[in-house]
């Protein structure tokens, strides 16, 4: 069979143009700017066709009917449909966010504040994600077929199947109710993060692996490692050298594809590990029907998931120059 | 290969089917005699905080879960059939508008998109059925309009079209069937995701509300008791894990099956 390289999903983000890089970048940014709004849309119409209202989740659904009118009027949420969004747009246009129902607080400064505990946890996350996979995919990619083979991708099936949220637990039942190492939740430094990390790299690390593996079995069945064998190249700088390189491709495409899994799994691990970020601020909107700040929230996710995306495309082209999203 | 998980799956599946017989305590019943009771012979998952037995729930809750995750299968199938066959065979402005939703839908968060679907309606199994299905029916729209493009240039295509079919006629006798192992395969992959994104929003509280057990939300419900009665939450998970890892083996074996197959029929 011919290589076609590595022919899974270069298309991320589903957009190519012609052009050279300032036009890519360009169209990218145009494109960015009409998801946004497409998505504050969306979002804004399915927050305002939420059950219920602000005022009755503030003040509870038996409070008096004349209470509710006055704070729902003082929100601004009685006017039309209309009218809300382009107010909505207006305020986004100055940089705003708003402010929070329940606690005053403008929304875009509780999310700067909460935003660099998720991409700290995120960024942990990825680490242990990326280490472990490699190691684990190599361990069984180099041994294919064999006990350890088997092992290995048995452990990464089952890292792909546990729900974060019980993994989560487990490990808080392991190391923190048994062994006392480690705090169950809390938002800190090293001990705080070690936990909720490795529940959230878990489902990547299996994918990593996996990857790995197969990428590993594909690259060694290719001709030009028997040229670099017969060239008198030892076994471990084939293996570390050249292999690493045809995995980066894959890598690449897993770590930009499982961004979206982690602002997925931030969600669930920061709800039970009670870590101060993006995650949980979205959850608890979401149960307190808080509107600007699950606008706010989903607005922001989505931004940083589009970037992260555009960043993956580009960083393709750097490392294999075969690929090329700007076509001449 | 592929025994084991199957074995394990059909005895999951039974054993769900059959809670009425298996179960000897009412899932929603309150004893408040043998609260927080740990695992012994009368309870082999133990109780939780209410004195329900947790055997029973997981086998009541494993309905819920494998049932609303089999309907948001089925209906991402179809909605994903649907929208693929008229994408890949119309093409045009359909195809645009209808790729534009698909990578709109694939571009965004889906437990995210998700939780925003559930948020909409009051949380039951229903809810959490559509909250999956309107995120899963994109991949399955992608892949089939990709087949869909393939296979309508065949020359068995135009030959039925010169033998006067009417396009209605060729889309689904002569171009669904092309498809369908293919959306299989792709269902066999996709369905542990599935289970887990139910759990995961029942575990947030936006499925089925208590009493009525589903996996997810006797894990989300049971968290308090982490610290002192850790049964009550580690037994639903392991169900949810252990179904998904027969589910991945399961999709592991299709697919390898499949691009073997076709390899074979290339050379």
């Amino acid at each position: 069979m011919p290589y076609h390289g590595f022919t899974g999903n270069y298309r991320i983000t589903g957009f190519r143009v012609n052009g050279d890089l300032f036009t890519y970048i360009i169209k990218k940014l145009v494109l960015l700017v009409l998801l946004l709004i497409g998505i504050t849309f969306i979002t804004f119409s399915i927050v305002k066709l939420l059950p219920g209202d602000p005022a009755s989740g503030l003040i509870g659904q038996h409070a008096d009917p004349e209470d509710i009118k006055r704070i729902n009027r003082a929100l601004g949420v009685d006017k039309p449909f209309a009218v809300q969004f382009l107010g909505y747009v207006k305020l986004l246009a100055h940089g705003d966010f708003g402010r929070s129902y329940y606690t005053n607080r403008d929304v875009l400064g509780e999310i700067m504040r909460k935003l660099p505990n998720t991409m700290y946890l995120a960024a942990a996350a990825m680490a242990i994600a990326v280490i472990g996979g490699l190691a684990l995919g190599f361990a069984a990619g180099l041994r294919q077929g064999s006990s350890v083979d088997k092992l290995c991708s048995a452990l990464s099936l089952t890292g792909l199947s546990m729900p974060v949220f019980w993994s989560g637990l487990v490990l808080i039942i392991i190391f923190s109710l048994k062994l006392r190492l480690l705090p169950p939740s809390g938002t800190g430094g090293l001990r705080f993060i070690i936990l909720p990390a490795v529940a959230l790299s878990l489902p990547v690390l299996a994918s990593i692996a996996r990857i790995t593996r197969s990428s590993a079995i594909e690259t060694l069945a290719m001709p030009f490692v028997r040229v670099l064998r017969a060239k008198g190249l030892r076994q471990r700088q084939i293996k570390y050298i050249h292999l690493l390189k045809s995995i980066l491709i894959p890598l690449i495409t897993v770590i930009g594809l499982d961004f979206a899994s982690f602002l997925n799994g931030a969600v669930l691990t920061e709800t039970v590990f009670g870590w101060d970020g993006i995650g949980r601020f979205t959850v608890d909107g979401i149960l307190k029907r808080d509107y600007p700040v699950i606008l706010g929230c989903i607005i922001t996710g989505t931004f940083i998931f589009v970037v992260v995306n555009a960043a993956v495309d580009l960083a393709y082209q750097w490392v294999d120059p075969r690929v090329r999203i700007v076509r001449k | 290969m592929a025994k084991l998980p199957i074995i394990v799956l059909s005895f999951i599946v039974a054993a769900v089917v059959f809670a009425p017989f298996l179960a000897q305590y009412d899932p929603i019943a309150i004893n408040l005699d043998d609260i927080k009771s740990a695992p012994t012979l009368k309870h082999p998952f133990g109780t939780d905080c209410k004195g329900r037995d947790v055997f029973a729930r997981v086998l009541y809750g494993g309905r819920i879960s494998l049932g609303v995750s089999f309907a948001a299968a089925l209906v991402s199938l179809g909605i994903g059939f649907t929208a693929g066959l008229i994408s890949g065979y119309y093409g045009g402005w359909v195809d645009t508008l209808l790729m534009a939703l698909v990578d709109l839908t694939l571009a965004f968060p889906s437990l995210l998109l998700a939780i925003g679907i559930s948020v909409i309606m009051p949380p039951t199994k229903f809810t959490v059925m559509a909250a999956i299905a309107l995120v899963g029916w994109a991949s399955f729209a992608r892949l089939i309009r990709g087949q869909v493009l393939k296979v309508k240039e065949m020359a068995y295509v135009e030959a039925a079209r010169s033998l006067g079919a009417g396009n209605l006629r060729i889309l689904l006798v002569h171009i669904l069937p092309q498809c369908l192992s293919l959306g299989l395969v792709m269902l066999g992959i996709k369905f542990s995701g599935y289970i887990l994104t139910e759990a995961s929003l029942s575990f947030l509280g936006l499925g089925p509300q208590p009493p009525t057990p589903s996996w997810g939300n006797m894990i989300g419900e049971n968290r308090a008791y982490i610290l002192s009665e850790p049964w009550m939450m580690l037994f639903p998970g392991l169900a949810i894990a252990v179904t998904a890892l027969c589910f991945n083996l399961f999709g592991d074996y299709l697919q390898e099956k499949h691009t073997t197959y076709h390899d074979s029929q290339r050379h």
